[in-house]
This record gives C-alpha cells, structure tokens and sequence, in this order.
C-alpha cells in the first residue's frame, strides 16, 4: 500500500472523517514510532469494546505499534476476545473459522508472496490460547512444520473468555473454571516447547509489564518471520473477568505471574539471531546519520 | 526479502517454468474455435489437462480416493511449472482454509477432494462464498462414511447446495475439462466472486477412460487479476479500512442482522447471476435430447450417461423418450426446465445417491409450473452402478401404473 494510495486525493481531504484524515497525517504509516510517544500519534486502534481493565487489550495495542510495516502488515484472527479489538484496527483483519488461523494465513502468505515478490508483506497470526493451542492446534503445529514465514500470537488469557469462562489447554493446572468443575486435571500445555520441537525460528514468552520490551519482541518476531521462517509469541493477557481480578490490580497480576512462572523468555536459530543482529545494528546506524 | 520459491529451488539455472512458455488466449476463443484434438483419458487426466491450461497460482493438496491421483498430478504440474506454488496441506480443513487465504490474497486458488474429505473441510468451504472468495473446488463425489466405502455416491452434492458455492456436475470426462477451465473464469467475475466446485462422479468417471477433446496445451486463460472483484482483496493495496465499527456480526447488536440479511442475499444473488458466464462458456445450462417428447429422463452427472442409453434403446423400439441433462445444479437452470418440460406427462428422476437432493430440487422448483408427474428415481447409493435395464424397468412400471400400454 504505497502512500499514494491511503493518501486522500487533492480536494477529498475535508470530505474524510477527521478520524482518517488523523491516521494519515499523525498515524503510523511509513515512520518508526516508539511505544515512548504513545499519546503523540494516532493508534491504529483506538476504540474496541473490551472489558474494562483488559490486558489482552493492552497488548494488542502495543502489537500494532511495534507493527515494522503497518501499511502492508494483515492481521489473521479468530474467534475469542481478541478479535474483536484486532477488527478495530486499521489494519486488514481475516476473521475466518475457528481455529482456522494458521491454515489461513499460510495460503494467504505464499498467495501474497506470488503476487508481490518485491514487497514484504507481513502476516501476523493473533489468537487466543484455546483458539490456536485447542481448535486451532492442527493448523498451528503444521504452519511451523512447513516452516511458513509469519507470525503466531498467542494471547494467553489462560481460558475461554469469550464464550463465558472455560478451561482450555492453556489454564493451569487445578484452575476451577466452566467445564472443569472439579480444577483442571492436566497441565498447562507446553506450548513454547512445541514451538521449539517444530523448529520455529523465533520464540518468546512474554507479560505486558514492560511497553519497550513488548513492541522490540514483536518487531523481532516479525522481521525474522519475513526472511527465516515461523516465529511464536506467547503473551500473558489475563482475564481480569474470568479470574475475578478487580481492575485496579490488572498490572500487579500481570508483574506477579511474570514473576511467578511467567519470565520473559527469547530463543532463536541462529539464522535468525545473525540476521536478527545484523537490520538491528543497521538501523541503530541509520538512527544515528 | 526472499523471493526464492520452492519451484524453482533446485532447478538449473536456465530453467524456465513451463507456464511461462504458454500462451494466454482469450477464453472464448478457446472454447468454440480453437482447434480440439481428440484423446482417450480418464477423468482424473482430464481435470489434469483442463489444470494445465487454467494459469493457476496454487494448488494446495490432500489426498484421499478417488481424488488424490487428480492433486498428486497438480504437484507434477508444479514440477514442470505449470502451477507457481503448491504444498500438501495438513488435512482439509487445513487445505480449505488455506485456500480461502490464498483467494483473498488476490491468486488463482484449486484444490480437489471427495465424500469425507468435503464433509471434513465444510465449515471452511461454506464460508467461502460469505468471504467471496473465488477459487475452484474439484469434487470426485464418494460415500459418505459409515460404513467406510470409496464407492462413488453423490451424496455430498446435497450439501454444498445451500451454501452460495457454485456448483457444476459433469457427466463425463468431457463435461470435466471443460466445467474446470469454465469454473475459474466464471468465479473470478467481478458482479460473481464466488468459488465455484466442479462435481464428477467418482471412479465412473475419474478412473474411466473417455473421449475429450482438448485445445492445444500451448495455450492457456488468462491469468486471475487480483484487482478485479467484488470485494478488495486482502493485499493491503487500498486504502486502511475498519472492517467494523461496533462490535462484529456475530455479536447481534441491532444492525448485524441486517448485515447479515443482506450479505446473504447478495452472496445468493451472485449465484444467479453467474449463469450468463456459464452460458458463455459451456452453453445452454440444460442439453435438452427429443423436446417433444411426453416422458423425461431428468438428471446431472453419470446418471445422465445412463439415461441416455436408455433413450437410444427406447428409441431402437420406436418409442420417444426425452432427457434433460442438467449442468449446473448453482445456479438452478429453473425457467429453462420449466420450458423444457412444460408439456410432458411424466419425469423419472435417476440419483447416484439415497436422498434424492436432485429430485427435491425439481419436485420444488417445477410445483405449479409444469403439470407433469416427477417420480423420484431409479435411484441406486453406496456406489452400485446403474443399469440401463433398471431406467428401462421404471419406464415400464410407470407407465404401468398410469394404466398405458408398455
């Protein structure tokens, strides 16, 4: 999407809503912002209709800001919570079926890459935990075993919050929640190890505690998908709803489960940490001409 | 950012795709003047042929019988460059989703599948139509399990009718090239934008030797614009959007349903809009065999084959009876059917399956605009064959019945 094109034509300026006319002039498009100047630019999302004190919200917004190439990024979700921030946003979003999303945008990568080889266009897979890890576990395993080149995000609320608080792969074990009225009986799956087992260029498991360390994860994530092969995030995004945690105290969950059993944690090939390493050290040097 | 494809890893150098070599012609030209040689192939060959000439970008494959030999000669097809990309997918609902993101991403999309292959990927492939997703879906209908059988039973068809999904049923090899090729054109127009399945009964035709007629495979359509349809493909190649202000569609806030409604209503729309492309491409939607006859054969697909031994035998007796071949099922070819059988008497109405989908939808669509009796068979499932003897055997039933002489 070249700047021509989002460009509002000489004399259509006044006839855009402001909203759009904010996006192009003060937005996202075609310039590096820091997630330091969030408030002096506009978002790609702005308004969505989550829950008051969600996490997972406050994720996906820094999601979109650590987007390297919003204007030619498409975002692929799926049912749960998620999407209906993710459908808010200034970006294309594939909502398909459930638990479709890997297959999906494995076809609608290589189907970009056909017909634009000269311009990356990025693919990122956002979706819950039971979304990818349950529903969408087949699609999921089999997109990193064809090494297909873009990016799963898992936001991990631990449960279905979507359709009213259930367990899913992803809940910890013994958590009493619908459909696990006695607490979960097995353990939280594994999905970092899987990412690992199915030699995924890039995985991270990550909290929202830290805005900077959130958009450079991201950033990495996709960079190294657009050139060595899949990568995979794993966020922690309560459900302050399903796990009754009041509002106010959404952060300092989020800071103690990162302590607890939820650590930042990066792995890569290393492929992906030469190349990785390599557009860092050059874009520092440009930063600095 | 890479650009090396796994068509052309471990190629020469000088290598160049066959596809390439092709030359694109207009489409019309192909169907009614280019040259055809003759050959004598199965119908699995001939979906190979009709793929070879259709400039198709991907091909994304499972297998399962009778199709798989059809998917396994896409990845040949590939090889030689023919296709750009292909890959097998994890199963089929990974295949059918897979497709619906290579649609929207603006190529030309196939895949292939039979009985419980298409009943696996059917969330999927019902969903195609809402996305408008123009792709091509080549069905070799089979059981449905259980029991477990790959006996050819076309069953399945009742299942993609009400979905907004073109759909054609090929008698005969023939009809199997020529239905392919014209599925891609007719899905990619603009005012259609809707995948389009190719329906064959399995192994009678897939596995079957037939004459088809080719056009020269130096030729090929032209190939999808990614530009060109009813809805902006997902290429981030117009201008940033909200899909949706409020909540999404599903959630049921006031406007949804109206949303819905109308997406719907347009989807099926399409469908009938459709049937100019396929005139255009594949003739009339019925083929219609003695018009004024006062008994009729109706049916699609193999069942088709065997009415028409069964006419000629009728007919080596000195007595007439008609058929009407129908093509497409989607778009229903309704007034031309009325027309067709508006003086007849009677209608037999042999099925390759139990349900009788094909019977329904005349029974429905002919009530109180034809005054003929519609009898719903011969009908034979689970994969037996049909005999001509048993078409012959209903003819002299009902007319037993109807107190005529036989």
């Amino acid at each position: 999407m070249s700047f021509e094109t989002i460009r509002p034509s000489p004399g259509y300026e006044d006839i855009l809503p402001i909203e759009y006319r904010d996006l192009i002039e003060h937005g996202q498009y075609g310039r590096d912002v820091k997630v330091t100047e969030m408030g002096k630019f506009k978002e790609l999302i702005e308004e969505h209709p989550m829950c008051a004190g969600c996490a997972m919200t406050l994720f996906i917004r820094l999601v979109m800001i650590a987007l390297p190439n919003p204007e030619h990024t498409i975002n692929v979700g799926t049912a749960g919570c998620g999407r209906l921030a993710i459908s808010q946003a200034n970006i294309p979003f594939i909502y398909g079926n459930y638990g479709d999303t890997n297959s999906v945008a494995s076809g609608l990568k290589r189907g970009l890459e056909l017909r634009f080889p000269n311009q990356a266009k990025d693919v990122v897979v956002m979706a819950g935990d039971g979304g990818l890890i349950d529903i969408g576990f087949q699609g999921l395993m089999h997109s990193w075993f064809r090494k297909e080149r873009f990016t799963t995000i898992m936001l991990d609320n631990e449960v279905y919050g979507n359709t009213g608080g259930q367990e899913s792969g992803m809940t910890m074990q013994g958590a009493v929640l619908k459909m696990a009225p006695r607490g979960k009986v097995v353990e939280k799956i594994d999905a970092l190890g899987l990412a690992r087992t199915a030699g995924c260029a890039y995985i991270a498991r990550i909290a929202p505690t830290n805005p900077a360390r959130v958009v450079r994860t991201v950033r990495r994530a996709i960079l190294i998908a657009r050139e060595i092969g899949p990568t995979y995030i794993q966020a922690y995004t309560s459900c302050n709803i399903e796990y009754a945690i009041p509002t106010p105290e959404v952060m300092q969950d989020a800071f103690d489960i990162e302590k607890e059993r939820y650590g930042f944690h990066e792995e890569m090939t290393d492929e992906a940490k030469e190349y990785i390493t390599r557009i860092e050290k050059e874009a520092k040097q440009k930063a600095k001409a | 950012m890479s650009n090396t494809t796994a068509q052309v890893a471990g190629k020469p150098a000088d290598w160049v795709p066959a596809g390439d070599l092709q030359e694109v012609k207009d489409p019309e030209w192909l169907f009614h003047e280019a040259p055809r040689e003759q050959i004598f192939i199965t119908g699995s060959e001939a979906a190979r042929e009709a793929i070879r000439r259709s400039n198709v970008d991907i091909a994304i494959s499972y297998p399962i019988t009778p199709q798989s030999e059809t998917m396994q000669q896409c990845g040949y097809l590939y090889d030689e460059g023919f296709i750009k990309e292909y890959y097998r997918g994890e199963e089929e609902i990974g295949v059918m989703s897979a497709l619906g993101g290579s649609s929207r991403a603006g190529v030309r999309s196939l895949t292939a599948t039979s009985g419980p292959g298409l009943m696996r990927g059917l969330e999927a492939i019902s969903s195609w139509p809402g996305a408008r997703t123009p792709l091509v879906l080549l069905n070799m209908c089979r059981v449905i399990n259980t029991p477990l059988a790959i006996q050819p039973d076309n069953i399945e068809i009742s299942f993609l009718l009400n979905t907004g999904i073109l759909h054609a049923h090929a008698e005969n090899q023939q009809d199997f090239f020529d239905y392919s090729i014209a599925a891609f054109l007719v899905s990619e127009e603009v005012d259609v934008t809707l995948p389009a399945v190719v329906s064959v009964d399995g192994f009678f035709v897939t596995h079957a030797r037939g004459n088809v007629k080719l056009f020269d495979e130096k030729y090929k359509i032209p190939p999808r614009d990614g530009w060109r349809s009813a809805v902006p493909a997902m290429d981030n190649e117009n201008p940033p959007a909200r899909i949706s202000r409020d909540a999404p569609i599903q959630k049921s806030n006031f406007i949804s349903y109206h949303m819905h409604a109308s997406w719907q209503q347009e989807v099926f729309a399409a469908v009938e809009r459709s049937a100019k492309y396929w005139r255009r491409y594949i003739g009339d939607l019925v083929e219609v065999v003695n018009p004024d006859a006062e008994e009729f054969f109706v049916s699609s697909g193999s069942a088709v084959s065997q009415a028409r031994e069964a006419v000629r035998q009728e007919e080596e007796k000195g007595r007439k009876v008609g058929l009407v071949k129908v093509k497409t099922t989607r778009p229903w070819p309704k007034n031309e059917l009325i027309a067709a059988l508006k003086n007849c008497k009677r209608i037999l109405v042999p099925e390759f399956n139990q349900a009788g989908w094909f019977h329904k939808e005349l029974c429905s669509t002919m009530y109180g605009n034809i005054k003929a009796d519609i009898i719903g068979g011969p009908r034979v499932y689970g994969g037996m064959t049909m005999p001509t003897e048993m078409l012959l055997d209903w003819l002299k039933e009902t007319r037993k019945a109807a107190g005529e002489k036989v």
